[in-house]
């Protein structure tokens, strides 16, 4: 009834090829945005900035890591590493420029994970599925090695730790650093991951999307219909370490303000792809559904079991966290194992003739 | 169904709200404390935990608070990983959090800044950023009774006294190892100087945190290498590990010595009877002896308001605890005695804390006369650069050897001045202080 497509009829190809085709998804992204702006104004600096940007900033390394497996179906255990080169060539950039706007610096930083990504994506060109995780492994010890061992890259700090400098922009704004507003924090990083999944959105509709979606389902047949595997692979490589760059350099400079090497650890890269099996491999919206089940349920959990008499001890309340996220992961793998976002397109689905099911 | 999880829904996303803006009752005393008794750090962590939770609790069983006003005791579980530090931060700050006792380096990194914006006291007691000593860079720091870089140096002046005189270590080797992370580093600036100012070769050992378990490696390095004196830093799962290895290879244990936080009972328990003569900083009192631990005893542990396994009350790492909590509620004392309120706020207690001056006379009083030194905090010297002494394992429990001795302390100020000068550079635009000093 509210949500029904007939009767809207395309008249030109562009309508047609739309990203949103039908009418109330476009007037429910209208609203989701609108909620996007408005909740600053609305919930505590705690829920804005130990949930809603750690969030939004985790989404998109979820896309990220979606792309190399999700769609171009190239098991990675990389992703926290591939952050991690974003956050520290974005510390070293800023350090290096310290009048170019932080913004700027932390679209560049990208482009220097994309480049580690896409020479860790070269044995992609030989061998496949577990074999090709434990290259990406290595990826991922063999980059933390460099992040505590290579001083330069953290600009010899006897701690051994990055620290965000103060930077203002846009104006006499405080960007980042421990006075910045969250609000401003939530806003950037809320128009970055609007901007950059917009333009992946695109980018997976087009060519190269469709390349990637046939290495994954089929390399050989790919090859022979014309698709070079050097390519489609290489530049997934490329587009997932991007993002993640991105992402761990907003996951340093507007959330955690600080990071040991340890921030980056393989925790983190498990954590991403939790968050990509949970939310559906192959789906944006999967993406941020994951990123809010993972990064929000504890927190949740935590906050909400004391509220309703659950639990004595901080470390109770965090066991039972845990136990029932886990047990959450496997009730979701069980019924729906393409994840959240299955579970979404199922509802749309239902919703699409309801209340006349039948009809 | 849709009804249903929509009002599902609406409960959860109302507990939320309700949980993330508690209700800011105005006649307590709201004392944060940040815990790890889960993850591969629990080991150090829930003894800490425990003592630092119930000194706490005595004080609001025996004297219903602190002159009057009850102590709102929170945990926050951090596991020790900076991320959750920093959510734990985020919680506390807005809820009338008077101090933050990150007790992990890497999270009182992260907090050093945010403490200064957001105006709240960071107690890393005996921890965190050496340079943070320095009350006019970091008026919103406190590290005492020492820093790591006086433990280093206190290490060294008993070695030092041990092969009869500083001109003695020449030529000698002193290994050095140590946790890699921000906590196990922190000390090797002060080592480096040390060696190239008295003459000894300094070996390190780095022990990476997700292999603290497994230090064959370092430690057949060590047997090659033989240097003639060991030194840990030492934390969590690393330090039994350590010491367990050191036996192992029969070094001596007389000449391994261990910073404070490496001298668990646990840790030391693991090496067996092997590892007798294994020596640690100290800087309060073992065993259960004192007035204020027998309180603890009577009001707390037995009336079942404790988590602490009864065979582990008062072992080293819970007086720790309970020492950092006798600072907090010392610092909160000093502050209703400042401002004339008895109901404080985190402004109020960074200076009740600045100005702390814990005398001979205040220790016999609290029940602590033995258990540590008189103490006393600067505006310019937020650590104080105590006395400590040194602890040996006799194969049961730390017994206390030798005297109580200073740092290096000549040595060590300067060097913490060009730190917190090179921190306030590095991390431009630092804020000037602007906190008036009442001392």
């Amino acid at each position: 009834m509210l949500y029904r497509e007939s009767g809207q009829y395309k008249t030109s190809y562009t309508a047609d090829q739309a990203i949103f085709p039908i009418r109330e998804d476009r007037i429910g992204m209208a609203i989701l945005l609108i909620v996007a702006l408005a909740i600053p104004f609305l919930v505590s600096d705690f829920f804005l900035n130990a949930i809603m940007t750690p969030f939004l900033i985790l989404a998109l390394a979820a896309i990220g890591l979606n792309i190399l497996t999700g769609y171009a179906g190239q098991l990675s255990l990389g992703t926290g590493a591939f952050m991690g080169v974003g956050a520290y060539s974005c510390y070293k950039l800023t350090t290096i420029f310290p009048d170019t706007n932080i913004v700027i610096l932390v679209m560049i930083s990208g482009l220097f994970s994309a480049g580690i990504g896409v020479l860790f994506g070269l044995p992609s060109l030989r061998i496949k599925g577990l074999y090709l995780a434990v290259t990406t492994l290595a990826a991922q010890f063999f980059l933390e090695w460099c992040f505590i061992r290579i001083p330069w890259l953290y600009n010899y700090n006897a701690s051994g730790a990055i620290e965000v400098p103060e930077r203002r922009g846009f104006g006499d704004i405080v960007l980042t650093g421990p006075s910045a507003a969250p609000m401003t924090q939530y806003f950037i990083v809320l128009a970055i991951v609007v901007v950059v999944t917009l333009a992946v959105k695109n980018i997976v509709r087009g060519r190269i999307g469709r390349q990637w979606m046939m290495i994954r389902d089929m390399d050989i047949a790919a090859e022979l219909m014309g698709v070079r595997p050097l390519t489609a692979k290489l530049s997934a490589f490329a587009v997932s370490s991007y993002l993640c760059g991105v992402a761990g350099a907003m996951f340093i400079f507007f959330y955690l303000g600080a990071a040991e090497p340890s921030a980056f650890s393989i925790t983190l890269s498990f954590q991403i792809l939790f968050m990509v099996i949970l939310g559906g491999l192959g789906s944006l919206v999967g993406s941020f559904f994951g990123a809010a089940f993972i990064w929000g349920l504890p927190i949740v959990l935590r906050a909400g079991l004391p509220a309703v008499g659950i639990g004595v001890g901080a470390e109770t309340v965090f066991h039972i966290a845990t136990m029932i996220v886990g047990a959450l992961i496997i009730f979701f793998l069980i019924v729906e194992p393409h994840g959240l976002a299955r579970l979404w397109s199922l509802g749309k689905e239902k919703l699409r003739v309801w209340p006349f099911p039948y009809g | 169904m849709r009804l249903k999880c929509l009002i599902a829904g609406t409960v959860l996303a109302g507990t939320l709200a309700g949980a993330a803006l508690p209700a800011f009752a105005a006649d307590e005393l709201h004392v944060p404390l940040f815990s790890y008794r889960t993850g591969p750090y629990a080991g150090s962590g829930i003894p800490i935990a425990n003592g630092m939770h119930d000194y706490l609790t005595m004080l609001n069983e025996r004297d219903g608070g602190i002159n009057g006003v009850k102590i709102r005791i929170t945990e926050c579980e951090t596991g020790y990983d900076t991320q959750k530090g920093v959510e734990c931060y985020e919680q506390v700050k807005n809820d009338g959090a008077l101090v933050i006792s990150p007790y992990s380096t890497g999270i009182t990194l992260q907090v050093i800044p945010k403490a200064s914006v957001d105006k709240i006291p960071v107690l890393s007691m005996a921890y965190g950023l050496s340079a943070a000593a320095e009350g006019n860079t970091f008026p919103w720091v406190f590290n005492p009774p020492d820093t790591y870089w006086d433990g280093a140096s206190a290490i060294i002046v008993d070695i030092a006294r041990r092969e009869g005189g500083e001109e003695n270590l020449k030529g000698k080797k002193i290994g050095y190892i140590f946790l890699d992370a921000g906590y196990g580093r922190e000390a090797i600036p002060l080592l480096e100087q040390l060696s190239s100012d008295l003459g000894f070769e300094l070996m390190q050992y780095p022990v990476a945190g997700k292999e603290m378990q497994n230090q064959s490696s370092q430690w057949l390095n060590i047997r090659r290498d033989r240097p003639d004196y060991m030194i840990m830093w030492g934390w969590g799962a690393m330090s039994p590990t350590a010491v367990k290895e050191a036996t192992k290879i029969r070094y001596p244990m007389d000449k391994f010595y261990g910073v404070w936080w490496s001298g668990g009972n646990d840790d030391a328990a693991a090496g067996g009877d092997a590892a007798k003569g294994y020596r640690t900083l100290n800087f309060h009192g073992v065993g259960s002896d004192f007035g204020a631990i027998q309180d603890i005893k009577k009001y707390v542990v037995d009336a079942g308001k404790s988590e602490v396994d009864p065979a582990k009350f008062a072992d080293n790492l819970y007086n720790r605890g309970v020492y950092n909590s006798m600072l907090i509620a010392e610092g909160i004392r000093k502050a209703q005695e400042l401002t004339g309120k008895t109901v404080i706020d985190a402004t109020d207690m960074r200076n009740g804390l600045e100005n702390l001056d814990i005398t001979e006379d205040r220790l016999k009083e609290m029940g602590m006369e033995g258990f540590a030194l008189p103490m006393k905090l600067s505006c310019e010297d937020h650590s104080g650069h105590h006395k400590v002494y040194v602890v040996e394992w006799d194969g049961k429990d730390w017994q206390k050897s030798g005297d109580w001795f200073s740092p290096d302390v000549e040595m060590v100020k300067p060097l913490l001045e060009k730190a917190a000068e090179e921190y306030a550079a590095s991390n431009a635009p630092w804020p000037e202080r602007t906190e008036p000093c009442l001392n």
